[in-house]
């Protein structure tokens, strides 16, 4: 507990770093690398806060195969250091403007406290069911002791969510074929 | 019989729709037209004898037809289709139908080579059919149905030419000016209405003295009003300018409707509702000396016109103006007789100058010239070529002249002698007296003038014309005589004592005209010695007026048009018809057209509505259109930016507060 | 616990995404920024899931399907852009223009 919170600020700070840096490259290699590095910090944080499979996941689906497609496609395009990559100014400081607005709201986002969580539970008709809601947040540890790393995510995956997740197979499906037909000069 | 009242309306119609349908399929079926058009008159008119047979041999009491349901609004307000058949109506019934066969005759021999021949005669059955719904009407909407009916054939029958602007210019002139009096007649009906609750004629008679107060202010602008309306009908001060362009129309047109029947509508509902102007002695007042007026001026502007059926226009506005100034002494009878002997020597003196016209014509045809046909100062001496129209015309002359014992002399002598009654305590109907005195000199000496001109003396119209000349059919004449005659003795109707009658007329209209006694003072007509003076000097100034037109006239030859010289001072002055028309012009046309034009159109239509509404919008959608082309510029850097945009709003809409 | 840390962190990431899609003008690294904004999302999720249960866990498995569907078909069609205009500069992609 005690060295959970420090590692916690550990990857979050290499995190932010991580991810100014993968938005400032002017290398869209490096922006990629960068966002890599992002993923490994998001991975790690995962842990932290008992999602061990889903951290799994994010380093070999996120960083291991679509970052790797990213950097294909780069390669392949050989795209270079872009001689102007910013905005103009009066676009960018608008950009700048709106994404710091938009940071200032999602923070103000905290100003939905527990209690407020709590309360529009309460007032719902048909709340989640409250036998999930874990007020103390031990609800992934439980599920992790419980049915160990994988079964935790598995049980309601293939139970509850059995539909959505047939459904996403289709939309695979689709994505793949979309992908080839977008690609290929010619049919 | 009588409850076939509806007959005599529906035959015209049906000639009209008959004779319409004609028009438009076979308009060179001029043989079924003529069966159609007369006959459907000559059937009316007999309907009109056998319900005059019944109501001669009934006591007076009106008959009401009631044919259906108009507007049953609610209780109160319930508007029936009634007829009303009394002695009034009858008289009137006879008059139209009579006289209306006679001109439907007559427009036979007349129109014979128009190419519109069945047209006309869908008009003329039209107009009588609406004449019919005016005067036997038993309440004023229906009446007001007739009233507008009448309107709309006089328009289309003075336009009837309408290939000539100035023709359809006369139409549009004529229905103006009738629009005005109706606007009077309308804004009366809602006045009566909300004072008194009904329309009816019997209901206003019976209901209109207990809720009126007499003289007051209600039922005197309710009276003014209904007269408007007549001015507009009748062709009276101010409204009178309409008629004489009306003879735009073809001649019988001019007799049937704007002399005999149509332009008497306006006395005809004075005397309806007579009740309610006998409540307002202010008007009656009004009534007298805008008829003496009227009779007065119109009278000298006759003087002085060269046109043979302006002469004649004018006539007919100065008698109707005698016959409002007797039904505005409280005279009904004298003013419903002169109405009657009016429309015999009046619709005579017309169809004789259609027959002098269609003479010139086709004299004028024939010798293959061009020239006015109507244009008194190329005739002359036309009294050899053709005697039945000289004879007749010159009885219908020395009739509107007043020479006893034709029609027009009983009937005006006893307008005269009213106003003279009236004259004695009221200085106002003395003053209406004097006027129609000098006017009756005027009537003589325009129609001394008139028959000179066009009868007596040589030719003027040129000698290729001459031998051409003849007299017109007898499909024409025959009604000429018919009139003739009537003229002559249209005066035994009514009768004076002294002339061995007993005001015949005058009592059989009793029934309709006694609800107005309480509220009149008693006409007692002068007796004895007065009588007779007056009745002499109404001759002796007849005589005189004759006399001297035919003097004046053929002193020294008559002048063509092209050696006429420009008329000065005061002739001058009455060949422009006073400049009322210019006046008009200046006054209330030119305004309005200025209006119209500059701020109407001009300003309202085009600037408002074209260029700031119409435009404006279109403007306006442009502008967004433009910029939202600048949003749509295909960068999707903008689009990401905006849509990021978005996203901040939604999320100041789902949390609330700053930003 | 961690919980807000956690949603704080992934506010940061989100914004920075967002920043990113909003200043550069390659096309691939735009499309970097987005999934860097997913990444925060699936953050929030997890964090989430301590409180509310394992379907948020599941639900960042559904986002990474998602997230890979799109990144196979976004990059084909950059791919097919690239063809198109010889560049993947935002500033020269006009075609959607009306």
């Amino acid at each position: 507990m005690d060295l959970v919170t420090p590692v916690f600020w550990v990857f979050a700070g290499w995190s932010v770093v991580s991810a100014v840096l993968c938005i400032t490259r002017r290398n869209p290699i490096s922006s990629a690398l960068w966002l890599v590095s992002t993923m490994f910090a998001l991975a790690g944080i995962y842990v932290l806060l008992d999602a061990q499979f889903i951290a799994a996941v994010q380093v070999i689906v996120y960083a291991g195969a679509i970052m790797v497609l990213f950097l294909f496609v780069i390669m392949l395009l050989n795209v270079g250091d872009a001689p102007r990559e910013w905005r103009r100014w009066p676009v960018g400081l608008l950009g700048v403007g709106l994404a710091a607005v938009l940071g200032a709201q999602l923070m103000m986002l905290g100003g939905y406290g527990r209690q407020r969580l709590a309360d529009e539970f309460s007032t719902q008709p048909a709340p989640v069911n409250p036998a999930l809601v874990f007020p103390e947040g031990m609800a992934s540890a439980a599920a992790v002791a419980e049915r160990g790393v994988v079964g935790a995510v598995a049980e309601p995956l293939f139970t509850a969510y059995l539909i959505p997740f047939e459904i996403t197979s289709v939309l695979l499906l689709t994505a793949v074929i979309g992908a080839v037909v977008l690609a290929k000069k010619k049919l | 019989m009588t409850s076939l009242v509806w007959l005599t309306i529906l035959f015209p119609l049906l000639g009209a729709v008959i004779n319409g349908a004609i028009a438009i399929r076979r308009p060179e079926a001029k043989g079924l037209v003529s069966l159609v058009g007369v006959g459907a008159l000559l059937g009316s008119f007999a309907v009109a004898i056998g319900i005059f047979l019944e109501v001669l041999a009934g006591d007076g009491t009106a008959t009401r037809v009631l044919l259906w349901q108009w507007m049953p609004v609610t209780e109160r307000l319930s508007i029936d289709l009634t007829l009303q058949v009394d002695r009034l109506s009858t008289v009137m019934l006879l008059v139209i139908t009579g006289v209306g066969s006679l001109i439907h005759l007559f427009s036979v021999g007349y129109m014979k080579s128009d190419p519109g021949y069945a047209r006309y005669f869908a008009y003329l059955n039209l107009f009588v059919a609406f004449m019919l719904v005016l005067v036997l009407g038993a309440s004023l909407p229906v009446s007001f149905i007739g009233w507008e009916g009448v309107g709309l054939c006089s328009y289309l029958l003075i336009g009837f030419w309408y290939e000539v602007d100035a023709n359809s210019d006369a139409g549009k002139k004529a229905f103006l000016a009738n629009r005005i009096g109706d606007f009077g007649v309308l804004m009366a009906m809602f006045l009566l209405w909300w004072h008194v609750g009904t329309l009816d004629y019997d209901g206003l008679a019976r209901q209109a003295p207990e809720v009126l107060a007499y003289a007051g202010a209600p039922v005197t602008l309710i009276a003014l009003l209904l007269f408007l309306g007549c001015t507009g009908k009748s062709a009276q001060i101010p409204l009178f300018t309409w008629l004489p362009d009306a003879m735009a129309g073809p001649t019988p047109v001019s007799a049937l409707i704007h002399a005999a029947t149509m332009v008497t509508a306006g006395v005809f509902l004075v005397v309806r509702t007579g009740v309610i102007f006998s409540l307002a002695p202010v008007a009656m007042e009004v009534v007298a000396i805008t008829g003496a007026l009227t009779a007065f001026f119109a009278a000298t502007i006759a003087l002085r016109q060269n046109d043979i059926k302006k002469v004649l226009a004018y006539s007919t506005v100065s008698q109707l103006g005698y016959m409002f100034l007797a039904v505005g002494t409280g005279a009904w009878a004298a003013g419903i007789f002169h109405l009657v002997t009016h429309a015999f020597f009046k619709a005579l003196l017309f169809l004789g100058s259609g027959s002098v016209i269609h003479a010139m014509h086709h004299a004028q045809h024939a010798a293959h010239a061009h020239g006015d046909a109507q244009d008194m100062r190329l005739m002359g001496g036309l009294r050899r070529a053709m005697p039945w129209t000289f004879v007749l015309m010159g009885i219908a002359t020395l009739a509107i002249a007043g020479v006893p014992p034709l029609a027009g002399f009983w009937s005006k002598d006893e307008i005269l002698a009213a106003a003279f009654v009236r004259g004695g305590g009221n200085t106002i109907y003395l003053v209406a007296w004097g006027l129609g005195l000098l006017a009756a000199l005027m009537t003589a000496f325009y129609m001394a003038r008139l028959m000179a001109m066009t009868f007596f003396g040589r030719f003027r119209g040129g000698d290729t014309l001459e031998p051409h000349l003849h007299e017109a059919p007898a499909v024409m004449t025959g009604p000429l005589v018919v009139l003739g005659l009537l003229s002559i003795v249209g005066g035994v109707l009514n009768l004076p004592g002294f002339a061995g009658g007993s005001h015949y007329l005058a009592h059989w209209l009793e029934p309709v005209t006694d609800a107005t006694l309480p509220y009149l003072d008693r006409l007692e007509m002068p007796h004895g010695m007065t009588e007779l003076l007056l009745v002499g000097g109404a001759i002796t100034i007849a005589l005189v007026g004759l006399a001297l037109g035919m003097w004046t006239t053929l002193r020294r030859p008559v002048l063509t048009p092209a050696a006429t010289p420009a008329a000065t001072g005061l002739a001058r002055v009455l060949e422009g018809k006073y400049f009322i028309d210019e006046l008009y012009q200046k006054v209330f046309v030119g305004p309005t057209v200025w209006f119209s034009r500059r701020v109407l159109w001009q300003g309202i239509d085009q600037f408002l509505v074209d260029r700031m509404g119409v435009g404006g919008t279109a403007r306006v959608a442009k502008g967004l259109g433009w910029l939202g082309s600048r949003l749509q510029n295909g960068h999707v850097a903008l689009y990401l930016t905006l849509f990021v945009a978005g996203v901040v709003l939604l999320m100041r809409a789902v949390i609330g507060g700053a930003p | 616990m961690l919980l807000g840390p956690s949603l704080a962190l992934s506010a940061v990431l989100f914004t920075l995404g967002v920043l990113g899609v909003l200043v550069r003008r390659n096309a691939i690294v735009v499309f970097m920024c987005v999934e860097l904004m997913l990444n925060a999302v699936n953050l929030s999720f997890v964090a989430l899931a301590q409180v509310h249960g394992l379907g948020g866990q599941v639900m960042v498995i559904f986002v990474m399907t998602v997230a890979a569907a799109e990144a196979a078909v976004g990059l084909a069609i950059i791919l097919a852009i690239f063809r198109h205009a010889q560049s993947v500069d935002l500033r020269q992609l006009t075609l959607l223009k009306g």
